[in-house]
């Protein structure tokens, strides 16, 4: 039991090593740098932000933010170096585009024909059931159940 | 009737979005550069740490800047394709030395070959990082006015050469 308990331990502890601590003297910059590389995509892995991954590229891409939030460069101006060189592929939000618009509005839309059919289905059913509780029905089944069917 | 074109509707639908999704290379991410000035460098040249080379040096001519190192597998497999086309002759071909270790880089080329007219390194990735690289090779066609006129991403086989680079090469250097 202890020894799953360490292992267990052990497995939380992974997720650490994985971004190089940066030490800054303003909190901040440090709030910046943590966000931005957690909202930057590493274009090797790419389903890893560059926090997350240990791809060299990640690391100098780190290094990069580093640098530019230690030269005093506001978010966006980090932002806009990276788009400028990588596309909006680098981040992980992309800005809402003619290019980029079905990705922002095909959920909704999958959302809505969702509760359309569901919505359309229910009638139908509702419907049905209309039918199968008529008397005539109703006295039907009972005498199925009762003698059998005799057909 | 219609239960039977709703699913085949459907069936269309999902049938398109898993072919067009098949034919995707998410690998090939399109570049922001394609029709803008050349980002700027200046970097000792491999064979001559002395010297530099500055992308002002090759205005005038249609130039390719091809990005490699020498622990990079593809590479290996693009080299003899890269020297086929520097016997050509249609383009001086620039390379990038990218986070390399300048002696393997030496040896490298003293072995396979060297196809650049000039390499230049990059062993802490910043030029890298200017050209928007993220995966070595990577190889851009650069015009006359130093503008970037296509990007490649990963190994340039022969077909690309015949089918995509001569071709713009030739419509580059007919270019003022």
């Amino acid at each position: 039991m202890k020894r799953l308990f360490i292992i267990f331990l052990l497995m939380l502890s992974g997720n650490g090593f994985a971004v190089d601590y940066r030490q800054f003297s303003n909190p901040e910059q440090q709030e910046i740098y943590e966000s931005l590389t957690s909202e930057l995509r590493c274009l090797v892995c790419q389903n890893q932000t560059i926090a997350d991954s240990n791809a060299e590229l990640a690391a100098d891409l780190r290094r990069q933010v580093y640098e530019m939030i230690e030269q005093g460069k506001t978010r966006q101006e980090i932002l806009g170096f990276m788009t400028e060189r990588y596309g909006d592929f680098v981040l992980y939000k992309p800005p809402f585009k003619a290019k980029t618009g079905i990705l922002w509005i095909a959920p909704a839309i999958f959302l809505l024909t969702g509760l359309i059919a569901v919505f359309l289905f229910v009638r139908q059913k509702k419907k049905l059931s209309g039918i199968e509780s008529s008397p005539e029905k109703q006295e039907k089944i009972r005498s199925l159940l009762e003698n059998g069917d005799q057909s | 009737m219609l239960k039977y074109i709703i699913p085949l509707i459907l069936f269309i639908v999902l049938a398109v979005f898993l072919a067009l999704g098949l034919n995707l290379k998410p690998g090939d991410i399109p570049s922001p550069f394609i029709n803008k000035p050349a980002p700027a460098f200046s970097s000792p040249k491999l064979d001559a740490p002395d010297e530099k080379l500055s992308q002002t040096d090759l205005t005038g001519k249609v130039w390719l800047f091809n990005v490699w190192a020498s622990w990079c597998v593809s590479c290996r497999s693009e080299h003899p394709v890269l020297n086929q086309l520097a016997q050509e002759k249609a383009a001086v071909i620039v390379g990038l030395n990218y986070k390399d270790d300048p002696d393997d880089a030496r040896k490298w080329l003293d072995t396979l070959g060297n196809p650049y007219t000039v390499s230049i390194m990059d062993q802490d990735g910043r030029i890298g990082i200017d050209w928007g690289v993220y995966g070595v090779p990577e190889t851009f066609v650069i015009d006359k006015k130093g503008v970037i006129r296509y990007k490649h991403t990963g190994p340039v086989t022969d077909e690309d050469i015949q089918k995509t680079f001569l071709p713009l090469i030739a419509k580059l250097q007919i270019e003022s």
